[in-house]
């Protein structure tokens, strides 16, 4: 019998500074230590693996590259043991993997569609998969929107990639920091008034949005003022995970399971669900 | 299906034939405590109890056990996979206590499957018998289980006072019998009969009752957000005890040890009662009080598990009402949400 709880040696080769602070993000790219796995390992947008270090533990976080990239990327904000963990490492130290898990989003289903993209913080780990994957196929999607915010400039993950992709015509960002800051010409505020600065027309539209979830209860507040219907909006839900694989309980949200069922729902499923969110 | 019939002065001999050719694990009563535990002696075993008070779930998914170990992070140490153990059998499983292996059985095999209950219960004969006096807040007819339910077992004894009727449930325990058919005589029609008898007077004995699983999953869903749960929900202490007792809880943790440098992942048991149990690394908790943690349990059995798998997560063993120390009524706040 195949055993699940077996992680896959792997090695940190590179890593990033995203933002500095007691809650810094870090960006880790990862390569297993047999090639075999490296060439089994695919997976969609959106969804995760346990990255863990012996003897720490073992973490849910999004991978935030694309299966058809040359390398396996992470990031990951200082939080908790493994968190901190991670942060500690250095270029050759020695990680685990266990995926990858979940279901990640149906970025195929949404293929002619508009997307809108809206982030808070670390939330804009799992869109960026996303957005490389219709950047990847421009043309199969309708316009590109991102929305992402953070509480100040340096807050701003992936802040390099963002001023890149702003110079992008075929896709619009527009970002925002929580308060003034010298130099700042883009928004000034939280993102779910962002959003309704940007006013996305709903009309054959996909929205979906990441971020700490008292944002999501907002962002999800004022889609809906949008005139966009539940089955058009998606969120991902980032509970305590342990097992990764349906079986140790705690990431439930009712009959389903955040880690195996998730952690990609649209708010059609999500807003019958009990204690989904306490933000 | 056959039945056999094994004389009462004859009884130990099947044990000491189960202590020598493979671990046997049985009712065992220490400090007015019954747990199943490895014996060396046939007398050690208890035939006649209620039931224990904590069920042998423990024995297929131990309270702690490593699940691989490791040389510090060192990359090159690699991990080294726990020794496979030799054939169990564990002797004198309550039905209740046999069906809720059925039930913890989906979540272990559901899509991925989870080598280590799943191995040691293919390793592992499970062997009923039958309950002759249960206890007051037994409530297993309502959960669709029995005094002689045969769910999840291998075997099922049943006493006849002289004589244990026997009858093998499945091809693990027909070879367990084959092993020891010496022991067994043929069971008579009249055998049959007499154990059939008995198994409904015991029935008979239940006193308490809840409605059915089918309507019990439908009440719970309409009912998510009355304010029922918040007021019966005052009581509970959070202690956990209900879901350690539980046959059918398998909620568990994993934690890294490490000592001078060699380390091993540990699974424990853990409880949904505890606020720890969700509490996200920044604080955030989707449970953060005993309201929703309370009613998180209870949907979970009720609810959930019959909405993923088709099966209720309760077997009526009424250990969790019995052991509570609040003597929050399981029973009757069951019996409640049927009035709402």
């Amino acid at each position: 019998m195949e055993n699940p709880y077996i992680p896959y040696l792997a090695v940190i080769t590179d890593i990033r500074d995203e933002t500095v602070g007691e809650r810094a993000i870090k960006t880790f790219r990862i390569a297993f230590q047999e090639s075999s796995v490296s060439k089994n390992f695919t997976y969609q947008p959106g969804q995760c693996a346990m990255l863990g270090i012996l003897g720490k533990g073992e973490s849910m976080i999004s991978i935030n590259s694309l299966a058809n990239d040359d390398y396996l990327q992470f990031s990951v904000m200082k939080m908790g043991k493994v968190t901190s963990g991670l942060h500690e490492c250095e270029v050759g130290d020695a990680a685990t993997v266990r995926g990858p898990y979940g279901n990640g989003f149906p970025v195929d289903d949404w293929k002619g569609k508009d997307i809108i993209l809206i982030g808070g913080g670390i939330g804009q780990a799992p869109l960026r998969p996303v957005i490389n994957y219709v950047l990847n196929r421009r043309k199969q999607y309708g316009k590109l929107t991102l929305i992402y915010g953070a509480r100040a400039v340096s807050d701003l993950c992936f802040r390099k990639e963002l001023l890149e992709l702003k110079k992008l015509k075929h896709l619009n960002v527009h970002l925002s920091i929580d308060k003034k800051e010298d130099g700042w010409k883009e928004f000034v505020g939280f993102v779910p008034d962002n959003l309704l600065k940007v006013h996305p027309s709903p009309k054959n539209a996909i929205a979906v949005t990441c971020g700490p979830p008292i944002m999501i209860k907002f962002v999800i507040a004022n889609l809906l003022k949008l005139g966009f219907s539940d089955e058009q909006i998606f969120t991902t839900i980032e509970n305590r995970m342990k097992c990764g694989i349906g079986k140790c309980g705690r990431c439930n949200v009712d009959n389903l399971y955040a880690c195996k069922d998730g952690p990609v729902f649209s708010y059609a499923i999500l807003k019958n669900l009990l204690n989904w969110s306490s933000g | 299906m056959t039945a056999f019939s094994l004389p009462r002065n004859e009884a130990d001999d099947f044990l000491v034939a189960l202590i020598e050719k493979q671990s046997l694990f049985a009712p065992v009563e220490k400090d007015s405590i019954i747990s199943y535990q490895l014996v060396a002696n046939p007398g050690d075993a208890l035939w006649n109890f209620s039931n224990s008070t904590v069920p042998p779930k423990g024995i297929l998914f131990p309270q702690t056990e490593t699940l691989f170990k490791f040389t510090g992070s060192e990359v090159s140490g690699g991990i080294e996979l726990p020794p496979q153990e030799k054939e169990t059998v564990i002797f004198g499983i309550r039905p209740c206590d046999g069906r809720a292996f059925k039930i913890v059985d989906h979540i272990f095999g559901w899509d991925y499957q989870d080598p280590y209950y799943l191995e040691r219960r293919a390793r592992t004969v499970l062997v009923g018998l039958s309950c002759y006096e249960p206890a007051s807040n037994c409530f297993c007819t309502s959960l669709n289980g029995g005094p002689s339910s045969k769910e999840g077992l291998d075997m099922l004894l049943t006493d006849l006072g002289d004589r244990y009727y026997l009858e093998v449930l499945t091809d693990k325990g027909g070879k367990l019998l084959n092993k020891n058919r010496k022991l067994f005589a043929l069971a008579l029609d009249s055998d049959t009969k007499e154990k059939n008898s008995l198994s409904k007077k015991v029935e008979s004995k239940l006193k308490r009752k809840v409605m059915s699983c089918d309507e019990l999953q439908k009440k719970m869903g309409d009912l998510k957000e009355h304010k029922f749960w918040e007021e019966t929900s005052l009581r509970c202490l959070g202690c956990g005890i209900c879901t350690y007792l539980c046959p059918t809880c398998h909620c568990f943790d994993m934690q890294d040890e490490v000592t001078d440098g060699k380390g091993r992942r540990v699974r424990m048991w853990d409880s949904c009662m505890f606020r720890e149990y969700t509490l996200h690394a920044s604080g955030e908790n989707p449970r953060p009080t005993r309201v929703e943690r309370f009613k998180n349990r209870l949907y979970h059995k009720y609810k959930y598990y019959p909405d993923s798998f088709k099966i209720t997560a309760c077997v009526g063993c009424g250990r969790c009402t019995r052991y509570c120390p609040a003597n929050l009524d399981l029973i009757d706040i069951l019996t409640e949400i049927g009035k709402i």
